[in-house]
């Protein structure tokens, strides 16, 4: 990836921004969350929820599938691969995908090295659970961030902690003099260039979206007030009562997070949210999963 | 809505969903006042212009729809409100897209517009080019970018790029298929405040 492209996939990441980018695992279901107002949607065969429920090996999805998903909507397409898995990357690539999410939620092909993000054309989104994690993926080329939270579980609660301590690092960069930032770079074991570029922005150089157990309008709102820039919906729409309406109120809280009269009348009568799992509750910590 | 010389420009920025900060930063490197329309209430407040910024357009169509915005944006600029559509605001001004929906959106510039017509985002591109009335070498932008196939009426041309219409004018409507606010050059910027003020 050159300078000029990585641009341009930091570029498409701001279009996304304010935004909704819902999980489908069906052409059908893909058509519903475009329809809903979704800016983007990620094909997958399994939703996290399933994943979680169904153990063993989760992989990169079957290209049949994604290739479908292409066809069935017009807003992007965003595909997982395995962290560290280059060769699923290589394929995602080759299929044409907008986005591809090195995730967590599948079974890592690497525990010691990710992607080196910055030798492919094509965008990839990263997970990341503090702020060296969010700068290390982006040194390794990753032109847009994630908050890992507990996927597949419903429970807001780790993508709550990850917003909220990426949020509270980059104020303690921007409050820092000059010269202490060559010890910051140390402690967070990443590149300088990238401290100096939150001390001086206060914010990341890339996107930053929150991901990871939001299942109701009132979880997107908490997270755009928290600093989101969009929310990603996992397992939380269709493993609702009712998708169709659930998608949209979500697509409509993101817009309007700052409104409590409209949040209020637009959380109404939803039908049942997904049943979810609590933190305490699951054995299996996939935000643990690449550092 | 005619503002005399010298005094502040007043411009709504649709912010709906998409690159709607970028085109607040860039007005107000330029001395302007901005203000998000995000909610039927907040398009009471006067205004000497509209941005319908870059975004997913079916996301944008969709909330114009849900949160009854559609018909008051649409009469306000029958009405002659000065409005500039960047990529996906281009969409949803243009009154026919080739290829698809998005159905019942603003539809008032008379404009044959491309969704996607570069295809997926490996097709995004930067170039820089010339655009009549405002100069040469301006940076653009194309991200999953559409482009105009044809202006029939009042619409005109004003740039062209690789053999395709990628910035047009129909009296206060101005389009563009790129994305001046994602760069540094602020010419675009103040060629619609210059635009807003005329009218």
């Amino acid at each position: 990836m050159n300078k000029e492209r990585q641009t341009l996939n930091r570029n498409l990441a701001q279009m996304l921004k304010g935004g909704v980018i819902m999980d489908v695992t069906t052409p059908e279901q893909a058509r519903i969350a475009e329809d809903a107002g979704a800016c983007a949607v990620m094909a997958l065969e399994r939703i996290p929820a399933d994943i979680r429920a169904a153990g063993g090996v989760s992989r990169m999805s079957d290209p049949k599938l994604i290739k479908q998903i292409q066809n069935a909507v017009s807003i992007p397409v965003m595909a997982k691969c395995r962290i560290g898995h280059f060769a699923e990357a290589q394929i995602l690539q080759a299929l044409d995908i907008d986005y591809i999410d090195e995730s967590e939620v599948l079974s890592p092909a690497d525990d010691l090295y990710h992607i080196d993000k910055n030798e492919f054309d094509v965008p990839f989104v990263c997970g990341a659970k503090n702020l060296g994690e969010a700068l290390r993926r982006i040194s390794e080329g990753a032109t847009m961030i994630r908050t890992k939270g507990e996927p597949g579980t419903g429970d807001v609660i780790q993508a709550v902690r990850h917003m909220r301590l990426i949020q509270k690092e980059i104020r303690m960069l921007v409050a820092m003099r000059e010269d202490e930032l060559y010890d910051s770079a140390k402690q967070l074991q990443v590149p300088y260039e990238l401290v100096c570029y939150v001390h001086e922005n206060g914010k990341l150089p890339v996107v930053n979206f929150a991901a990871g157990g939001i299942a109701t309008p009132a979880d997107a709102s908490l997270m755009m007030q928290l600093g989101a820039e969009g929310v990603f919906v996992g397992s939380g729409i269709f493993k609702s009562g009712n998708p169709v309406k659930r998608a949209t109120a979500i697509v409509k809280a993101v817009t309007n997070y700052n409104d409590p009269d409209m949040l209020a009348a637009l959380s109404e009568d939803l039908g049942e949210a997904m049943v979810g799992i609590n933190e305490q509750e699951i054995t299996l910590l996939m935000a643990e999963r690449g550092k | 809505m005619t503002r005399a010389e010298g005094q502040k420009m007043k411009i709504a920025v649709l912010a709906l969903q998409g690159a709607f900060l970028e085109h607040e930063q860039m007005l107000c490197r330029l001395g302007a006042d901005t203000f998000e329309i995000r909610k039927a209430e907040d398009w009471e407040k006067p205004k000497d212009g509209l941005i319908i910024p870059g975004g997913e357009s079916t996301t944008q169509a969709k909330l114009l729809r849900e949160l009854g915005l559609m018909e008051p944006v649409r009469e306000a600029i029958i009405g002659g409100l000065p409005v500039w559509g960047t990529c996906a605001g281009l969409i949803l001004l243009a009154d026919h897209v080739v290829n698809g929906v998005p159905s019942g959106s603003l539809g008032t510039m008379s404009i044959d517009v491309c969704r996607n017509a570069y295809g997926r985002q490996s097709g995004s591109f930067f170039t820089t080019g010339t655009i009549e009335g405002i100069g040469d070498g301006i940076p653009m932008t194309f991200i999953r970018a559409p482009y105009i196939s044809r202006v029939r009426g009042n619409a005109r041309i004003l740039a062209e790029c690789g053999g395709h219409i990628v910035a047009a004018i129909q009296d206060h409507q101005f389009v563009t298929s790129f994305h001046p606010e994602l760069n540094d050059d602020p010419r675009v910027h103040a060629y619609f405040l210059r635009l807003a003020r005329r009218h």
